[in-house]
């Protein structure tokens, strides 16, 4: 049980170096530009969009969306996973949990972006209707950061007791912090057995409470008489978009941390390995609803589906639509199918591939349907047709898509992204086990 | 043994609190009836009034018995704003066969309702189902549905169906998040992305008009348009109140639109007054987009045995553009 000092060194939370602090500053550049331009959209109205009448929801939804989507790697990696007892997970859950909690605060903040009238954001509470599907996103939001935030905290326990012991020297004030957040972790037997529990509940309360929330996030749409998202396909085809966008998320974040925090010897091409067998899986599922929503429709060939389904192949948004579905998602299934797509660096540019396809993908299940209206689109002026976001609401986007990097990048800094306690653990079985295979070998 | 004694702990709290409950109903009735008694001997005045009863017969009664009877104000009381004008269900009929696009309508809705966006509320749209039938002019307004989907999604009843059929929106409620504008098939919302900018001279007319008018009232709906907030057509509500027909109605010279109650089954477009259910069956009256199961309060009655060329229509027809600018 004891934690080498060795371990603590490696996976104790490090000053940034000269790239660390490049990197954080433009962020926090980025975010303030971002709530400039927000401050002058709440001035002088949403006008400084590019939404219109017909395209009454842009980048802003779509962005709202794919953070929510993001969030799910937390209820993925860490409950599925630990429900099947996959032990590789252990490098990668805290990572996991911390991409989680930053991406569904983000969503909570980028939803209220695009609301005509943010001051009246209380009304949502006050005369707020449960049968309006924007309630049930009211309800589960915060439900799902405070899931998050404490699948994310139960665990860290253990960690930040050790942490305090090891800067009680170096950075007494530091040290201090850890203090007050471990909560007075000794490790005793009770303490551990409350902790167990709680995080065995956690986790399963994270699973339905994420697949609602994917599932309330598609019937924002569903529950509209759209064509592109009047389908009873949605909710699955969400969760499971959910799990493409955040298992793409977390081999990207993994990369870059196993990289800047040198991890090397924890994070190994092992599981890099895991994580892309994963992310395959994710992906030829998404794959099989992708078909089912843009191939299905074409067998009954009615007239609105197919001018939507055109519009898509071959239309405005064609060449985002091909390259979301083949760079976002064929490409990725092709190249991890072969073991060395699944080392580290291919890993990372999938990653980051299935991401970017992932972000673009909410783009177009929400603006191609808006510009596919029952009636056809006359008397409004020609630029009513098309939409692409404005200089604000890219301003904007890209704020909000820095702040959850902010959030990630302050978390890492501050808390170790590999469990030191469980790892420990972990090791001291294997030694265990190690020892009772080599004792038996002998006679 | 242990059964018995459960059957008889049962059997005591159940009788027991039926006893308990039918003893206070019983008390209060008692102790009512006994003020009531009290109450009348003790205001006996002693006063006598002679009053005559409706068979002629004079009668001679206590004067404390006397009580104003109220008279009836049920129109201004029920008039509820969110509730509507009761006993009434307001609904609409479009004839296309009339229609050629001479936009008095949606000229009248935009000056009336001082639209300064880019979107008129009422529209008129070139329609062609296919390349082999004919082409014709719809006008558009809100269908004010009795199943609206607009506000099933509403998340804080700033859009709300009265009992008149009416849909409008409370834009001091409203909070922009478009999920209405979304949920609608008929496309009929429109969006406030800017301040409404109604121009110098217009603004003073506006004023002039509307001094006498509640500012903001939903019986205003959308008027004066409020940024970041949703408007439609509203059926022209403050006309209505005042037993005047909608703009719109009004306003077109071909009598295209017809409006009125279908409680009283009769609609009328200014020129005549037609029976609403001989007008829809001999006609063949249908409503919009039925398979959604919106069920509007606009019909409309098919493109057949037209008096007018649709191509007379073609030179108003403006594709781009549905609200004069203010210069």
């Amino acid at each position: 049980m004891e934690v080498s000092q060795k371990l603590i060194d490696d996976l104790a939370p490090k000053k940034f170096g000269r790239k660390g602090v490049i990197w954080t500053i433009s962020l926090i550049i980025i975010s303030i530009a971002g709530i400039i331009a927000y401050i002058d959209q709440v001035i002088k109205g949403q006008v400084v969009t590019n939404m219109n009448d017909y395209a009454l929801w842009g980048i802003y939804i779509s962005n709202f969306v794919f953070f929510v989507a993001t969030s799910f790697v937390g209820a993925v990696t860490v409950a599925v996973l630990r429900l099947t007892n996959n032990s590789w997970r252990t490098p990668v859950v805290r990572i996991a949990e911390i991409i989680s909690l930053a991406s569904i605060i983000m969503a909570g903040l980028t939803i209220m972006i695009d609301m005509g009238r943010p001051d009246r954001l209380l009304y949502l509470f006050i005369h707020g209707r449960m049968q309006s599907p924007i309630i049930w996103d009211v309800i589960i939001i915060p439900t799902y950061i405070v899931i998050c935030f404490l699948l994310l905290y139960f665990p860290l326990l253990p960690d930040l007791a050790i942490l305090k012991n090891h800067f009680s020297k170096t950075n007494p004030k530091l040290s201090k912090w850890y203090g007050k957040l471990s909560l007075n972790w000794t490790g005793s037997e009770q303490q551990k057995k409350i902790q167990i529990k709680s995080i065995h509940i956690i986790a399963i309360l994270i699973i339905p409470a994420g697949f609602i929330l994917q599932t309330v996030d598609a019937w924002l749409f569903s529950t509209l008489f759209r064509v592109g998202w009047d389908s009873t396909n949605l909710g699955a085809y969400f969760i499971s978009g959910a799990s493409v966008a955040g298992v793409g998320a977390l081999v990207t974040v993994v990369y870059v941390i196993r990289r800047t925090n040198k991890l090397e010897e924890y994070i190994t091409d092992y599981h890099f390995d895991k994580l892309g067998k994963f992310l395959v899986l994710t992906c030829l599922i998404y794959l099989y609803f992708n078909i089912n929503e843009y191939v299905i429709p074409e067998f009954t060939s009615k007239k609105e589906e197919i001018s939507h389904l055109n519009h898509l192949y071959s239309g405005q948004y064609a060449p985002l639509f091909w390259f979301v579905i083949i760079g976002g998602l064929i490409i990725p299934v092709i190249v991890l199918l072969f073991k060395k797509g699944r080392k580290p660096l291919p890993m990372f540019y999938v990653g980051l591939l299935v991401v970017i396809g992932s972000w673009w993908k909410r783009f177009l299940i929400v603006t191609p349907t808006l510009l596919q209206p029952f009636l056809p689109i006359q008397g409004v002026p020609e630029s009513w047709h098309h939409y692409f976001p404005s200089f604000h609401e890219w301003i904007i986007t890209f704020a909000t898509l820095a702040m959850a990097l902010l959030i990630i990048t302050f978390l890492v800094r501050y808390l170790p992204v590999i469990p030191i306690q469980r790892t420990a653990d972990e090791q001291e079985e294997t030694e265990i086990s190690k020892s009772k295979i080599s004792k038996t070998v002998k006679p | 043994m242990e059964n018995s004694n459960k059957y008889n702990r049962r059997y005591f709290l159940d009788n027991g609190l039926k006893f308990g409950l039918a003893a206070l109903i019983g008390g209060i009735g008692l102790s009512k009836l006994a003020s009531k008694l009290y109450g009348k001997t003790n205001t006996n005045s002693g006063d006598k009034m002679e009053l005559m009863t409706t068979d002629g017969t004079i009668i001679e009664v206590d004067a404390s018995e006397v009580i104003d009877v109220s008279h009836s104000k049920d129109e201004e009381i029920k008039y509820n704003l969110r509730e509507g004008m009761p006993n009434r269900k307001f609904v609409m009929v479009i004839d296309l066969a009339k229609c050629k696009n001479a936009l008095k309508c949606q000229d009248a809705c935009n000056k009336h309702h001082y639209i300064t966006g880019e979107h008129a509320w009422l529209k008129v749209y070139k329609m062609q189902e296919e390349a082999d039938t004919a082409p014709y002019w719809m006008p558009t307004t809100c269908m004010h549905c009795d199943h609206p989907a607009c506000v099933t999604v509403c998340p804080v009843d700033a859009t709300f169906k009265r009992r008149d059929g009416l849909v409008l929106i409370d834009n001091e409620r409203c909070i922009g998040c478009r999920f209405c504008m979304a949920a609608c098939p008929y496309s009929t919302r429109v969006f406030n992305w800017k301040e409404p900018d109604y121009g110098e001279s217009s603004e003073i007319v506006m004023h002039m008009n509307m001094a006498h008018e509640p500012h903001n009232s939903i019986e205003f709906t959308g008027m004066p348009s409020k940024i970041g907030t949703v408007d439609k057509c509203d059926f022209c509500p403050h006309a209505i109140k005042e037993n005047e027909l909608p703009h719109c109605v009004t306003a077109c010279p071909n009598g295209v639109f017809y409006f009125g109650d279908k409680y009283e089954d009769t609609v009328t477009n200014g020129d005549e007054t037609l029976r609403l259910s001989k007008l829809l069956r001999d006609k063949s009256g249908y409503r919009l987009m039925e398979g959604l199961g919106t069920k509007p309060s606009v019909f409309y009655l098919p493109p057949v045995n037209r008096l007018v060329d649709f191509k007379d229509g073609l030179d108003d027809f403006r594709n781009f553009n549905s609200v004069e600018k203010i210069n």
